[in-house]
């Protein structure tokens, strides 16, 4: 899909026309990410994190694919092959860590991207789909980024892999069952580092097909924007190249700058120390926790100490953790307001940003010790978490009242740059077309 | 539809969780262990280069041969540095021929024309030998203790190098009142569970002697074989360092390049 | 279909700011596309052989305890490598063979070093298919020529190690070497 003044794919070479009229390659590409995408010509900075998620993913992939080269996948070398790595390997201090802190940036650049998404309204009609892929792919992150960790065997992997593979035995019935299953055994043992080993091989790739979805979700409406308000006529929209593809080249310079000041000068900065001493199944750890991306999740599954209504305390951990990430994918249905971007809803925006802060504060719960105070925060903000979708923002989203949209993405951008003006909607005309 | 059940869902994990927040805590019993423990001591490193930022330096050589030494002489009786191998002692300086007589003064498990475990002397291509054999050997020689290999130990702990120096300079004899301590464990508040199996190993200025007239004291020794244990777990922190700098420079300009481009490109649709 | 093609605003520029963009454009790609280059080259090196591999590359023999007429075998990178004390009959016939007449025409003394004529150090690698010949240990069949026989197809060398029956295209090869003392070699 294509809006109509999309520029048309015209082979400069004759080999060029060849290879087109046999496989149209060239042709998808410069439709899908060249200047045959019209591209609104208002995206902002925020814009710039999904391509810095799929260039995060190509950089795991193919440093990820190198490491596959020198590890050993058994439990009586495991550490010490990533030790060769690190020692022996021509480089290999290099990959190891830019594979380790690419992890962490990978999550947080998703993050950003999701919350873009949130306050722009991008999860709404028509782009219910695309926000489900979107999170599709945030799960099989998580699933790849916890087997990751466990593949070097050190002390956080073991136990993490010990504490999250048993809250599967949290499940009436068939928990154990599947746990042994998962496992491969009792506890965390070969048979789990070797399919933690295929599967997070896998799985990547699996990842990149759900992004070639994701991405062919997002051109059959086009991108969404900062006013929320679709694309009317070619002033609204720009060519992605070189517009975009400029601006998110500059956005990847920065990205890179930052990448590399930790994988040079602080690589273990954001890992756990305890992952540096050998796993061993008799010595627990004094502070068992995961990466710092999954916090949040993590203090959501502690904050749940006691039994409640018949169900185990544990199996409400479990549940809420799962509930917090399925509900976003009702999100479409339970924020029903007609407007997209919050730039237009003055009071959803504020409970965007408070929900931004809970968030952040859910995550320092989560790296904390399941101690006061941080287990009293935890359960305020689990609450809140759950009461922010799942009832404010679907009261709120009904009863709002909003600011009067601009008439076009084209007279937004007038406005942002004409001399009378100072940025936001001109004009008092009525509410524009909202999303349908 | 949705909406009403998700109200449902979401109230009862709302309502759960704001229980759970207002239920009365048991007493905690204040733990004295997180009470007494201390924080490593900040110090400066030469190799965390100008300011002690960590961003630039280099290791000092001749302090890594000193700590080596009080790791040689002092420390390798009970633990190993599994991790290096004789070869990478070319780092510290040491010449292929010295590195040989420093290999040849361990033996490593080897076997026999008859197939029988034995020892042999180790070349340079061999790592450091393990102490004991295994860790239940390590705990009948030692009353129970295991002595950690020392290879990563500056990685293993949260600021490790400072770690390591202010644990081998922080035991004491005043054991504060109403803390317990075995006779057979010792008194270091950096130590994370306070009580420490592992005697003071550096004891007294003077234990070991210095070739090149640095100062014998304990304090130098800890500084020294700190830095040496940064240097086991971390052999690539001068190259990690150098190709950070050309990297993030190299980036720069390339940004700078790439911003401009941007302005360049962009200089219609941001006048219209 | 015809759409209003959105006009490049290369015409708003003079000729000179046209030509100064195309300069920027092509020096950030150039600067970026140099940036690749050590880049790929990290991906490739990683693949050469780890330090701990290249430090096995070179290893040292002791002689001592082999007698004339024995060999010992041992491992160098990988590959079996035969240590041969040479007897004085086994030169003799060595240096007897008229070396035009050979497969693979190698003097005795092009294969030893000055002053260590006997001692024969070669691969234990059949040069036809790469099988370990026979020969080295005690008691073990010499084949035809008094050296090394290789069972897999019957390949037969002589005392200097030098093919001379059977499909092997060359003589066992001789590894770099170096006499540390006159007990002692390294090879690699």
């Amino acid at each position: 899909m294509s809006f109509p003044w999309a520029k048309q794919f015209q082979p400069t070479s004759e080999v060029g026309k060849w290879i087109d009229q046999r496989l149209p390659l060239p042709r998808f590409i410069f439709n899908a990410l060249g200047p045959g995408y019209p591209t609104p010509k208002n995206l902002n900075a925020f814009y710039n994190f999904g391509v810095l998620a799929g260039v995060a993913l190509v950089i795991q992939i193919i440093t990820g694919v190198v490491l596959a080269m020198h590890f050993a996948a058994d439990t009586r070398v495991a550490f010490d092959s990533v030790e060769h790595i690190m020692r022996d390997v021509n480089g290999g201090w290099m990959i190891r860590y830019m594979h380790a802190v690419g992890a962490s940036f990978f999550f947080g650049v998703v993050y950003i991207h999701i919350f873009r998404g949130l306050y722009y309204g991008s999860y709404k009609p028509p782009r219910e789909v695309l926000w489900m892929l979107g999170l599709v792919i945030f799960l099989l992150m998580m699933a790849t980024a916890f087997m990751g960790y466990v593949l070097v065997w050190g002390q956080m992997s073991f136990w993490g892999a010990q504490v999250i593979t048993g809250l599967f035995s949290a499940i009436p019935l068939v928990g154990p069952t599947i746990q042994t299953w998962l496992l491969g055994g009792f506890s965390p043992d070969n048979a789990t580092l070797n399919r933690f080993f295929s599967l997070h091989y896998l799985l990547p790739f699996v990842t990149f097909g759900v992004i070639i979805l994701h991405v062919w979700a997002l051109h059959i409406p086009g991108s969404n924007n900062p006013t929320g308000i679709e694309v009317k006529t070619e002033s609204d929209t720009i060519p992605f190249h070189p517009y975009y593809t400029a601006k998110d080249f500059v956005g990847l310079g920065i990205y890179l700058i930052l990448f590399s000041a930790f994988v040079f000068f602080m690589p273990n900065a954001l890992g756990e120390a305890d992952n540096y001493i050998p796993a061993n199944p008799l010595s627990t750890p004094a502070h068992i926790v995961p990466e710092w991306y999954f916090w949040p999740f993590y203090a959501i599954l502690r904050a749940f100490t006691a039994d409640f209504l018949g169900v185990p305390a544990k199996l409400w951990g479990v549940l809420a953790m799962f509930a917090s990430i399925l509900l976003l994918f009702l999100l479409p249905w339970l924020d029903t307001s007609p407007v997209r971007s919050n730039n237009y809803r003055p009071l959803s925006r504020i409970l965007f940003w408070v929900f931004v802060a809970v968030a952040l504060a859910l995550g320092v719960c989560g790296g904390a010790p399941a101690e006061e105070p941080y287990l009293r925060a935890s359960q305020l903000l689990t609450a809140y978490y759950f009461a922010h979708f799942l009832i404010i923002l679907p009261i709120v989203s009904k009863l709002e009242k909003t600011k009067p949209l601009p008439n076009s993405i084209s007279e937004a951008v007038l406005a942002k740059y004409s001399k009378a003006g100072s940025g936001g909607s001109s004009g008092g005309a009525p509410l524009a077309q909202p999303a349908e | 539809m949705i909406r009403w059940g998700a109200l449902a869902v979401g109230l009862l994990f709302v309502i759960n969780a704001l229980w759970g927040a207002i239920a009365p805590r048991e007493d905690v019993t204040p733990d004295m262990a997180k009470a007494l423990h201390k924080h490593p001591k900040h110090m400066e490193w030469v190799h965390n280069g100008p300011g002690n930022l960590g961003v630039l330096g280099t290791f000092d050589r001749a302090q890594l041969q000193r700590g080596f030494q009080v790791y040689k002489e002092v420390c390798s009786a009970c633990h190993s540095i599994n991790r290096v191998a004789f070869r990478d002692l070319a780092d510290l300086g040491f010449t292929p021929a010295q590195i040989k007589t420093i290999a040849g003064e361990y033996e490593v498990p080897a076997i026999d024309s008859a197939g029988e475990p034995t020892t042999r002397k180790a070349t340079a291509a061999d790592k450091f030998p393990l102490v004991y054999a295994n860790e239940a050997a390590a705990r009948a020689a030692q009353n129970g203790a295991n002595p950690p290999d020392l290879s990563l130990m500056t990685k293993a702990r949260p600021n490790g190098t400072n770690y390591v120096y202010s644990l081998l300079t922080g035991y004491s004899d005043d054991v504060p009142k109403g803390w317990t301590k075995p006779d057979t464990l010792y008194y270091n508040p950096y130590f994370h569970s306070i009580n420490i199996a592992m005697p003071p190993p550096l004891a007294a200025d003077g234990q070991v002697t210095y070739a090149d007239g640095s100062p014998a004291t304990v304090d130098q020794y800890a500084k020294d074989v700190a830095t040496f244990l940064t240097w086991t777990a971390e052999p690539k922190l001068e190259n990690r360092k150098e190709t950070g700098v050309a990297v993030i420079l190299f980036l720069i300009v390339m940004t700078g390049l790439g911003y401009l481009t941007y302005r360049k490109v962009w200089a219609d649709v941001k006048k219209a | 279909m015809a759409s209003e093609v959105r006009q490049a605003p290369v015409e708003n520029l003079g000729s000179g700011g046209e030509r100064r963009r195309d300069f920027l454009y092509i020096a950030t790609a150039a600067f970026a596309g140099a940036g690749v280059v050590p880049v790929a080259w990290s991906l490739v090196n990683q693949m050469n052989p780890s330090a701990d591999v290249l430090a096995l590359a070179s290893i040292d023999l002791d002689l001592t305890p082999v007698q004339p007429g024995q060999a010992i075998k041992t491992s160098w990178r990988g590959k079996p490598v035969f240590a041969r004390h040479l007897t004085p009959e086994e030169i003799a016939s060595a240096k007897k063979v008229d070396v035009a007449s050979l497969r693979d025409p190698q003097k005795l003394e092009d294969r030893t070093k000055a002053g260590n004529e006997q001692w024969l150090i070669t691969l234990g690698v059949c040069t036809h298919l790469g099988c370990v010949p026979l020969g080295a240990a005690e008691g073990e069949v010499r084949g035809d020529f008094g050296g090394y026989f290789c069972p897999c197809h019957g390949s037969h060398y002589d005392t200097a190690a030098r093919i001379r029956k059977g499909p092997a295209p060359k003589n066992l090869e001789v590894p770099p070497y170096q006499f540390k003392s006159p007990t002692s070699v390294t090879i690699g």
